[in-house]
């Protein structure tokens, strides 16, 4: 310890305090602050970076999201409509089907109408001509029979008969 | 790696000059020199301590040539405050072998200080083998002195480079790349865990430039080129001062509370404590300067003997052994010089983080 201290230097422990102290205020104007600010200023410039890239993709994930989301929309509804359309398309065939039927039987129905009626109306039409065929065998017979009382008597008889088995 | 190829080349030029020794040996076996053995002892003491200490005088390496020293170097100012400013060249000093004469006052170097003596250079000495003669203020520019300039100004260029780097672009370009790790490291690693994140940022400019500096420093240490700075106490002293300054000057509070009147104690142990921890305040810097300047002396001197036995040992099995272990040392040295400048810096930092520390319930 006596030799350290005998051989401490007073002019070498001067001149590195100044040298020192000198230096330390060169190198924090000239280096320390410059490179510290621009570390730090590329550090949080990479922070920003990855934390906007980090955004970007949330928003890329969001926006194929969103994509996926109006696909599926546009599919069911295009779905829907096509289903819808089946409906229709099966109501009018149904539709016209049973109309085609209704107007079918009304047909029919009319038809079969006229034909009751022309039927009918043949029926009377051969019933006159009956009438009027056995009026005229009725008046042959009569003037050809009515000369004989007996034989009139007689086909009075038979007629009067005829009626009530008739 | 530059400094680490150069000091491997310095070993390997010692293991040849070991080996050019075994060829000596081997001529005068005859008549084994048991005093040049004691003499070549003698010269490495000598030669390590001549390394540890400061000189007045840049000289890389000396030899000597028909009985005369030859100093490869140059020469420094020598600046002495002795009734009145004296300044003159080191040469006038002749590496403590003249008396400089500079004004009518003499000068003459011994044990590597500046003592005024008289015409004839001599030193009285008392019985401790102290000089007794005057000694004027010195503050010459040293060897140390020189390298320090030296090296505050190389960290002045390449960090004010790398600083200019980043206005063209963003990443670390060259040195930088190598640095900015570095420079991170002793921000998230030393400032903000232990000062925080709130404060840090005042210390950084003492932080980085007492790292780079101690450890820029402590390497230039292991090349052959001799400089030896942080073994010095003065040195590692004004170093920790700083620290201590700083730490002083800028706490809060809450830290003098902790220091005179510990909170959550009963009132006779705070007077007991305040002392002790007013105490402790100085031991810390105290602990700073001794550790590093310990840690790089005895590196120093372990490594410098370990060489100097390969000149000793003058065999071929003894010398190879040394020069592997004295390459496995100045491996290790590498890994201290780093050390040392991290544990300086982080221990400093630690102390800033306790004068800045919040108040908090205990």
């Amino acid at each position: 310890m006596d030799k350290l201290i005998e051989q401490f230097s007073f002019g070498l422990f001067f001149w590195q305090l100044l040298l020192f102290l000198l230096l330390v205020l060169l190198l924090r104007k000239f280096a320390w602050r410059p490179i510290l600010n621009s570390v730090e200023k590329r550090e949080t410039g990479i922070k920003d970076a990855l934390a906007s890239a980090e955004n970007a993709k949330k928003e890329m994930e969001n926006l194929q999201a969103d994509n996926q989301k109006l696909l599926k929309e546009a599919r069911e509804e295009r779905d829907s409509m096509l289903k819808e359309a089946r409906q229709i398309k099966e109501k009018m065939i149904a539709d016209a089907s049973s109309e085609a039927e209704q107007k079918a039987n009304s047909i029919i129905a009319s038809a079969q109408e006229a034909i009751k009626m022309e039927k009918q109306a043949a029926l009377n039409e051969l019933k006159k001509e009956v009438a009027a065929l056995s009026i005229d065998i009725a008046e042959k017979v009569l003037n050809k029979e009515l000369s004989s009382k007996n034989d009139q008597m007689q086909l009075v008889d038979t007629m009067l008969e005829d009626v009530k088995l008739n | 790696m530059l400094k680490e190829i150069s000091t491997k080349a310095f070993a390997l030029f010692l293991l040849m000059l070991s080996f050019g020794m075994n060829a000596q040996e081997e001529v005068h076996e005859i008549a084994p020199q048991h005093e040049g053995d004691k003499d070549l002892k003698t010269e490495i003491k000598d030669y390590i301590n001549h390394h540890l200490q400061d000189s007045y005088d840049f000289s890389l390496y000396s030899y000597e040539e028909n009985g005369e020293h030859h100093y490869v170097g140059f020469p420094l100012p020598v600046i002495l405050w002795d009734d009145g400013l004296k300044i003159f060249s080191s040469s006038k000093l002749n590496h403590g072998e003249s008396v400089a004469e500079v004004d009518g006052n003499y000068y003459k170097v011994f044990h590597g200080k500046i003592y005024k003596t008289d015409a004839q250079g001599t030193i009285n000495l008392d019985e401790e083998h102290h000089a007794t003669n005057e000694k004027p203020l010195d503050f010459s520019f040293t060897k140390n002195i020189f390298v320090i300039f030296a090296v505050s100004l190389f960290m002045v260029l390449m960090f004010a480079s790398m600083a200019k780097s980043y206005k063209k672009n963003p990443l670390p370009s060259g040195m930088g790349r190598f640095l900015e790790p570095l420079v991170l490291f002793i921000r998230d690693d030393i400032a903000i865990p232990n000062i925080g994140k709130k404060h840090y940022r005042k210390y950084m400019g003492f932080l980085l430039t007492v790292f780079f500096f101690v450890w820029i420093i402590n390497l230039l240490g292991l090349t052959p080129l001799g400089v030896n700075v942080t073994n010095n106490i003065a040195v590692t002293f004004a170093l920790a001062l700083m620290t201590y300054l700083l730490t002083t000057f800028t706490a809060n509070k809450n830290y003098w509370k902790h220091i005179f009147w510990m909170p959550g104690v009963p009132w006779p142990m705070k007077i007991i404590l305040a002392p002790i921890e007013l105490l402790g305040t100085f031991i810390k810097p105290f602990s700073l300067m001794i550790r590093l300047y310990a840690n790089i002396t005895a590196g120093h001197i372990v490594l410098m003997s370990i060489i100097g036995l390969m000149f000793i040992f003058k065999n071929w099995l003894g010398s190879s052994l040394s020069f592997g272990l004295a390459f496995v040392l100045a491996l290790l040295e590498l890994l201290v010089a780093a050390l040392q400048a991290y544990i300086f810096t982080m221990l400093s930092a630690l102390y800033f983080g306790m004068a800045k520390e919040e108040h908090h319930d205990h």
